[in-house]
């Protein structure tokens, strides 16, 4: 399927939680509502026509504007197409609904994304730190990220 | 012995210090050959060369090993319990050392000449799995105490087939003493129990596949009860860091593992004397005699020695289950076959 | 202050739990033991907080982190985009220039360069090559971990011999540096081409050798048939790739089903776990496809090797590299997986963000579900076949 057909498809079944796309550019994206993340990729992976059984990466963005993004892109192993799903959020309510439960794999990458950028990913089933100390303070992927002077007492910039 | 009898208290003292020491000297000076052995052979088996800075070929390695691990701090973890962390491997080395007593070395060599010399060597070497438990449980650290664990169970269950094993030469022979036992098997390499013995032609033929895999399997267990891989488990290093010597350092440390290499020629040496003529010369009377007999008793003891080594560095090692399925459900109705088999073949 | 995962009370009955005759299930102490990040094998910094039952694994938890090294921070505040190529070298230490291909993959299609025939077919080399050292690594510690020691070094030996071809192009053993956005950085040496055949000659046996000392050993295979079986669904649901998902009997390999250099010219083919000892997609099949793709790279490489073109090692690029704005998300066959980087480029000669997709990262996650109900000996063999590279987990 090419991701008009993938976009037509989605905007049908999904109507307004399809919120912008760009299908022009060399690997074409959706936006999707955030907190309609989770129906969206049930259907993308469980539809016949769909099928999208490979989750090859999922990335947090932080856009400098305001906006922080989760990055979803999808595989199928049947079909063997692909799509870029995002979802958007603001820093002042940065919640996404979590995939972990559609694909495994997700379960990790969120748990990275919420540690390096802040966003809150409900319905997680484990929402811990994953790289970062678990009382480290910021999330150091953000744009707007200072250095702390001091962790537990050991100064950190060298 | 019983040359010494009339030498007052003092004298038999000394008499028995000295000879009391002499396996001593003996342990120290092959766990320094074997622990060089292991390293070349282990190094020439993986296409590299070893110890080659000091001295000739690396030869004075053992020793300098043994003087850095004098010297060593000597470390005790707070949560540790002391008494016991501190006896745990003086009760190892006690119980190794111990059973040499009962190894008959040659004719006229032999720490004491008891009449159940077997089931001597088999008790007090059992000692060394209460060491263990105590170094383990001492160390309070759950690595140490799971190595500790493991390696009760596998000696206990091992010394099951040991046993068998043993019991298969004491009903050839007759007899529980090792001198006996090395007496009926005089007269070259063909009288040795693990040919059959000096039995009558046809029983001969008949009772030597019997001996054969009771030998085989004797050397398979011996191996579990020094724990050398494949059933190096209370050790794994992959698994369990370093089992119950983990929280062991320096000299404590060396202790087991001196303790460890003579424990690999006791076991060796008791499935010499039993199956493999002991200090008897391979050639009847040629090269026989006192001498000859603890240099025959050594090669042999060593070459057993040497297969361990050498199926330590080509094997992985078994996991816990599949170690106890191996002692209970095939080496042991293995030998319970061969015990039937064999005393049915002697009643003849 | 570091939390644990608590787990239910109420037990649901697995392995190791003993019944009493009336069919209850009778509750025995669990343990809690940390398996690392001082363990031998743990290869490297990887704890595993492991809750047993006697021998028995009742659950896993990984905790990961402690070589976490900003890889990503890194990458955004570099100068420019060639910068970022030696962080990459340093993500996954055992597999170097596969790191380095795909990252420098990713840029050049952001770019839409076309590469000299020799580059691609050079990298290609140099790539499998790298495969070869990579998986030497991973079955010779997995022999140790095995409780083999003596394969380790079979491994390490013929591992220096490609380190020394290595050595010989680009003067480091290690993390090379050598593929260049738009190229190579130093040509072949003239010497190159005789001493690659004489390795594929000399290899190729040595393969078999090595088979008969490790992989057909029968207590090898009784410790990893039927051991941490990863079924099909489990695989591709937890996006496993690499060995892992093709040891699961899944016939995907990217170097062919998303082609990218020259490998689309060369004939070999992808090498899938027919569970030949036990279930597929146990832990003896990863092993057993990371044997035969390491006879399958000696073949790519004698293919490339005749197919060497003469030509330029550089494609003409601009000076400064400014990809437009946009975004590319390029993924490669590294030894131990589907490594993806992830670009956003906002037009300068920075990139804006670079996620790195790393093949072990991904794989380490399913091994929780893999070695529930074995015991502690079957988790570290489970954790060797997944063959993790922590620099890579945690970037």
């Amino acid at each position: 399927m090419t991701a008009h057909e993938i976009h037509d498809s989605l905007k049908a079944k999904f109507g307004d939680a399809v919120l912008d796309a760009k299908l022009e550019v060399m690997q074409p994206w959706i936006s999707i509502a955030p907190d309609r993340m989770k129906d969206v990729a049930f259907f993308l992976r469980d539809d016949p026509s769909m099928q999208f059984d490979y989750m090859m990466c999922l990335s947090g963005v932080d856009y400098n504007d305001g906006r922080l993004g989760i990055v979803y892109h999808l595989f199928s192993m049947v079909h063997k197409h692909k799509i870029v799903l995002k979802a958007f959020c603001t820093k002042e309510n940065p919640h996404v609904r979590s995939v972990s439960s559609v694909w495994g794999t997700a379960n990790w990458h969120e748990r990275e994304v919420f540690d390096m950028y802040g966003i809150v990913i409900d319905e997680h089933p484990d929402l811990r730190r994953l790289l970062m100390p678990n009382d480290w303070e910021g999330h150091p992927l953000r744009k707007d990220y200072k250095v702390p002077e001091f962790y537990n007492g050991m100064k950190v910039p060298y | 012995m019983e040359a010494f009898q009339n030498l007052g208290f003092w004298g038999t003292l000394l008499v028995t210090v000295v000879l009391s020491a002499l396996p001593l000297v003996f342990i120290l000076l092959y766990a320094l050959v074997t622990i060089y052995l292991e390293m070349k052979v282990a190094a020439h088996m993986q296409d590299r060369l070893a110890y080659m800075r000091t001295g000739w070929h690396g030869v004075l390695q053992p020793i300098a090993d043994f003087i850095k691990l004098l010297q060593k701090e000597d470390i005790i973890s707070v949560a540790a319990d002391k008494k016991l962390f501190i006896l745990a491997p003086y009760i190892v080395f006690m119980g190794t050392y111990g059973a040499y007593a009962a190894i008959p070395f040659s004719s006229i060599f032999i720490g004491a000449n008891i009449d159940l010399g077997a089931f001597f060597i088999i008790g007090v070497s059992s000692l060394v799995v209460v060491g263990i438990l105590m170094a383990g449980w001492a160390s309070n650290n759950k690595w140490s105490i799971f190595g500790a664990v493991r390696s009760a169970a596998q000696m206990v269950s091992y010394e099951i087939p040991t046993a068998l094993a043993v019991l298969i030469a004491v009903m050839i022979t007759g007899s529980l003493n090792l001198q006996d036992v090395t007496k009926f098997q005089a007269g070259g390499i063909q009288n040795w129990l693990i040919f059959g013995g000096p039995l009558p032609l046809l029983q001969k033929i008949l009772i030597t596949p019997f001996t054969v895999i009771t030998f085989l399997v004797l050397f398979v267990a011996s191996l579990a009860e020094v724990n050398r891989t494949p059933f190096d488990l209370p050790e794994a290093e992959s698994e369990l860091v370093q089992g119950f010597f983990t929280e062991y350092s320096g000299m404590r440390w060396a202790l087991f593992y001196v303790a460890e290499y003579a424990n690999m020629f006791l076991v060796s040496a008791v499935a010499v004397a039993l199956f493999l003529g002991g200090w008897e010369s391979p050639f009847g009377s040629f090269l026989s005699g006192p001498i000859w007999g603890m240099f025959w008793f050594v090669i042999k003891g060593m070459v057993l020695v040497f297969l361990q080594i050498w199926l330590r560095w080509t094997l992985p090692r078994l996991r816990v289950d599949q170690l106890m399925y191996t002692s209970w459900k095939v080496l042991t109705p293995f030998l319970f076959v061969c015990i039937i088999a064999i005393g049915l073949i002697l009643v003849l | 202050m570091i939390e644990t995962k608590t787990l239910p009370t109420e037990y649901v009955t697995h392995p190791g739990a003993i019944k009493s005759s009336s069919g209850k299930t009778l509750r025995t102490d669990e343990m809690i033991i940390n398996m690392g990040p001082q363990h031998p094998s743990t290869h490297g910094v990887l704890r595993l907080e492991i809750v047993v039952d006697g021998e028995i694994i009742v659950d896993v938890i990984p905790h990961i982190g402690y070589l976490h090294r900003c890889f990503e921070k890194h990458a955004e505040h570099m100068t420019n985009y060639q910068q970022v190529i030696p962080y990459c070298d340093r993500l996954d230490y055992c597999a170097a220039i596969n790191e380095e291909h795909s990252y420098v993959l990713a840029v050049e299609r952001m770019l839409k360069i076309e590469l000299p025939e020799r580059v691609e077919y050079i990298r290609v080399i140099m790539a499998e090559l790298q495969r070869i050292a990579s998986h030497l690594i991973a079955v010779g510690t997995f022999g140790i971990d095995a409780g083999a020691f003596t394969p380790f070094l079979y491994a390490f030996h013929d591992r220096e011999l490609i380190l020394s071809l290595f050595e010989m192009t680009c003067g480091a053993r290690l993390l090379y540096n050598y593929f260049w956005i738009g190229g190579l950085s130093h040509d072949l040496p003239p010497q190159f081409v005789g001493k690659a055949k004489e390795f594929c000659t000399y290899f190729k046996p040595r393969i078999k050798e090595f088979n008969d000392l490790l992989t057909y050993n029968e207590i090898f295979i009784k410790r990893t048939a039927n051991v941490g079986v990863l079924p099909k669904d489990v695989a591709i649901n937890y996006a496993c790739s690499g060995p892992m998902l093709r040891g699961s009997g899944i016939n995907w390999d990217l170097r062919r089903d998303d082609p990218y250099s020259v490998y689309h010219k060369i004939e070999w083919e992808p090498k899938v776990g027919k569970g030949e000892m036990g279930t597929v997609g146990d832990v003896w099949d990863r092993h057993i496809v990371r044997m035969c793709e390491m006879e399958e790279s000696v073949k790519i490489i004698e293919q490339a090797l005749a197919a060497l073109p003469e030509g330029n090692v550089q494609a003409a690029i601009p000076k400064r590299i400014r990809p437009d704005a946009g975004e590319i998300y390029a993924r490669t066959e590294t030894p131990r997986g589907e490594l993806g980087f992830y670009i956003i480029s906002d037009g300068s000669s920075t990139p804006y963000r670079v996620k790195g997709r790393a093949p072990a990262f991904v794989n380490l996650s399913v091994l929780p579900d893999i070695s529930r109900g074995g015991m502690i000996a079957d988790l570290v063999l489970i954790a060797g076949s997944v063959d993790i590279v922590l620099g890579q987990v945690d970037r």
